[in-house]
């Protein structure tokens, strides 16, 4: 087991060292002078102003200087200011990220128990029309954009059923329902098919059937032997899907005013604030990185082949 | 946005449990078993006939039909938008702005009055153009360099899936947005950001299978015959390893189509006057609940694409790979 997390821990990193090396790029690479806002409008710039700006944000230092400085304050979580309020990116995202987990928490939890729910269901009572429905169902939400299910679920719940409040008081505990509903429903059709497949895999198998014929009452035989198993590829397919959650944060944060880093960054491309979209990203990547070597190593736990393997 | 990269390998039924079409599959299934030892052992002599069973088992599919019909719907309207649409989907009528749906406006008008059911018509190229070019583009790069890791192994194969790991590591959606902000947006650069985000997985695909189709028999056949590594490659080892990239290319199309709605949607796709359908919905967004069918006809037009492409996803892999039923 401490190889297998060394080895992968070496991985996090070589893939945290390449990730950062695409983002400086960009961040050089955008076109235009990234003070030149800063500096006033086009006509009225003052050379001597743009030089100080320069000089400020270490913009004439030569390439592999400023990626190491990069590297150097981005461990010590410094990501630099943003270019509209001059204060510090990670400030600003803090709070923002906060927002953003607990919409992602509350979505996980309703992924997990609807989509796992659903899946058990229909594997239980296969080929009923419950079954017929629920994979039907499952099929054809997998088609639905986020927009279109937030723009869907804002109409039906919001403004027409009046349920919840189109633009609510921010600490108003129902206001998270809608837009965590959006983030789940995709991923929930998903694991629901995934867990139905697993389930009618497992009640197959033969430590199923030996439990069945040992006398194993029907019920200990799904939580011990069935449930438990099925539970280890749903655990995993939520891990890879984290970097889609985040991406349908975005859409989904912006749909439904939700103050996370998915509006953080809609707003900064709108004011090409260039530090704060290379932060979102940042945290992005992070995020994934991290979330996967935790569903590796729960995984290598949970099933020693892994790790011997 | 659909994370669609796991469907094709997950165990389970995804073309549902209906009894009378399952029963007509696994019965086809049953007769491909015979020959199917065969057909891995000696693919030129086989080809025709299993391919004549991979049709059949996909034609006895109602979903991928349904899914075959959406794709050929929307491929007719991209060709033929101009003939369809009754109007310049540019053209401004600021006398007739915001009329509901009617027999003169399908779709009705948007605020600009321009008419809706005509952005929908034209917004099918942009769906088209972008969804097919940057999946052909992504299976380009994913198989190239998917087929080196898997064949040449060692120092490739590390070097390849290592840099794959890092665009793995990127949201597509976040990813795209860095590219656009670095190129502008427009056409070319979201083709560009949804392949550059999106080999990764083709590459990691194509490196498995192709990873076990190099020890087969006939591999080593053909190297024992004296036959080099391009040819080994590309008549031996891709044929029979691409089945699972095709699946995921065809499930992919809609998701590159969502994804390219999304980022237009969030003002960072095509210019905002093109008639596109994330541009549309952009607008229609603003009137949810007082002009319903500015942002539900555009959202039906996406929803449509990509069940289209996911039916035929699944039917194509049901098609190939019985055993994934």
């Amino acid at each position: 087991m401490g190889r297998y997390v060394v080895r992968r821990l070496g991985q996090m990193v070589v893939v945290l060292l390449g990730a950062t090396m695409i983002l400086f790029a960009c961040l050089f690479v955008i076109p235009g002078d990234p003070v030149g806002s800063l500096a006033g409008s086009d006509k009225a710039r003052d050379p001597a102003v743009i030089a100080q700006l320069h000089q400020r944000y270490g913009l004439d230092d030569p390439l592999a200087v400023q990626y190491g400085n990069y590297i150097k304050r981005l461990v010590q979580g410094d990501m630099g200011e943003d270019f509209t309020q001059r204060r510090p990116v990670s400030e600003i995202l803090a709070p923002k990220l906060v927002n953003t987990a607990k919409l992602a928490v509350v979505a996980i939890v309703f992924d997990m128990v609807i989509g796992m729910l659903v899946g058990v269901v229909a594997a239980l009572r296969r080929y009923s029309l419950l079954d017929t429905v629920v994979t039907l169902a499952t099929t054809i939400v997998v088609g639905f954009p986020t927009f279109v299910i937030g723009m869907l679920l804002l109409n039906t719940f919001a403004v027409q059923l009046k349920w919840v409040p189109v633009i609510g008081d921010p600490g108003d505990p129902k206001q998270i329902i809608l837009p965590a509903l959006t983030l789940a429903l995709v991923d929930a059709a998903l694991v629901a098919r995934l867990t139905r497949g697993t389930m009618l895999e497992i009640l197959r198998a033969d430590y199923v059937k030996t439990a069945v014929a040992k006398g194993v009452p029907r019920r200990q035989v799904l939580l011990k032997h069935v449930l438990r198993n099925s539970v280890i590829p749903v655990i995993t397919y939520i891990g890879i899907s984290f970097g889609t959650l985040l991406g349908g944060a975005l859409i989904t944060e912006v749909i439904f005013n939700w103050d996370g880093v998915g509006m953080a960054m809609n707003t900064a491309v709108q004011q090409q604030n260039n530090p704060i979209i290379i932060g979102v990203a940042t945290w992005g990547v992070l995020i994934f990185v991290l979330l996967n070597l935790l569903v590796d190593l729960l995984y290598a736990v949970l099933d020693p082949r892994i790790r011997l393997g | 946005m659909t994370n669609l990269a796991k469907v094709p390998g997950q165990p389970g039924e995804a073309a549902g449990p209906e009894g009378p079409q399952s029963a007509g599959a696994e019965a086809a299934a049953a007769a491909t078993a015979g020959s199917h030892g065969a057909a891995t052992a000696e693919p030129a002599v086989a080809a025709t006939k299993e391919w004549r069973e991979v049709w059949h088992r996909f034609a006895t599919n109602r979903l991928a039909l349904v899914g075959t019909v959406l794709v050929l719907l929307l491929l007719a309207t991209a060709a033929f938008a101009p003939l369809i649409a009754p109007q310049d989907p540019y053209r401004q009528d600021l006398m007739n702005t915001l009329q509901a749906p009617s027999g003169s406006h399908l779709f009705g008008t948007d605020s600009l009055g321009r008419d809706q059911f005509s952005r929908v018509v034209y917004g099918s190229r942009i769906a088209v153009l972008v969804g097919v070019a940057s999946i052909v583009l992504t299976v380009i790069i994913g198989v190239a360099l998917g087929a080196v890791a898997g064949y040449f192994g060692r120092f490739y194969d590390t070097l390849v899936m290592r840099v794959a790991d890092v665009f793995f590591a990127f949201p597509l959606l976040i990813g795209s947005i860095i590219i656009i902000t670095v190129t502008g947006r427009g056409v070319t650069p979201v083709i560009i950001a949804l392949a550059v985000f999106g080999w990764a997985t083709v590459a990691r695909l194509l490196r498995s299978s192709v990873l076990s189709t190099r020890e087969m028999d006939y591999v080593h056949a053909a190297r024992a015959l004296g036959a080099g590594h391009r040819r080994i490659i590309l008549r031996h080892i891709l044929p029979n390893s691409i089945a699972p990239v095709l699946i995921y290319a065809t499930f992919n199309v809609g998701t590159a189509v969502v994804a390219e709605a999304s980022l237009s949607f969030l003002g960072v796709g095509v210019s905002p006057e093109v008639p596109e359908w994330g541009n549309m919905l952009a607008v229609g967004r603003g009137f949810i609940g007082v002009y319903d069918y500015m942002w539900t006809l555009p959202s039906l037009a996406v929803v449509l694409t990509t069940l289209g492409f996911i039916f035929v996803g699944d039917g194509l892999r049901d098609a190939l790979d019985p055993k994934l039923r």
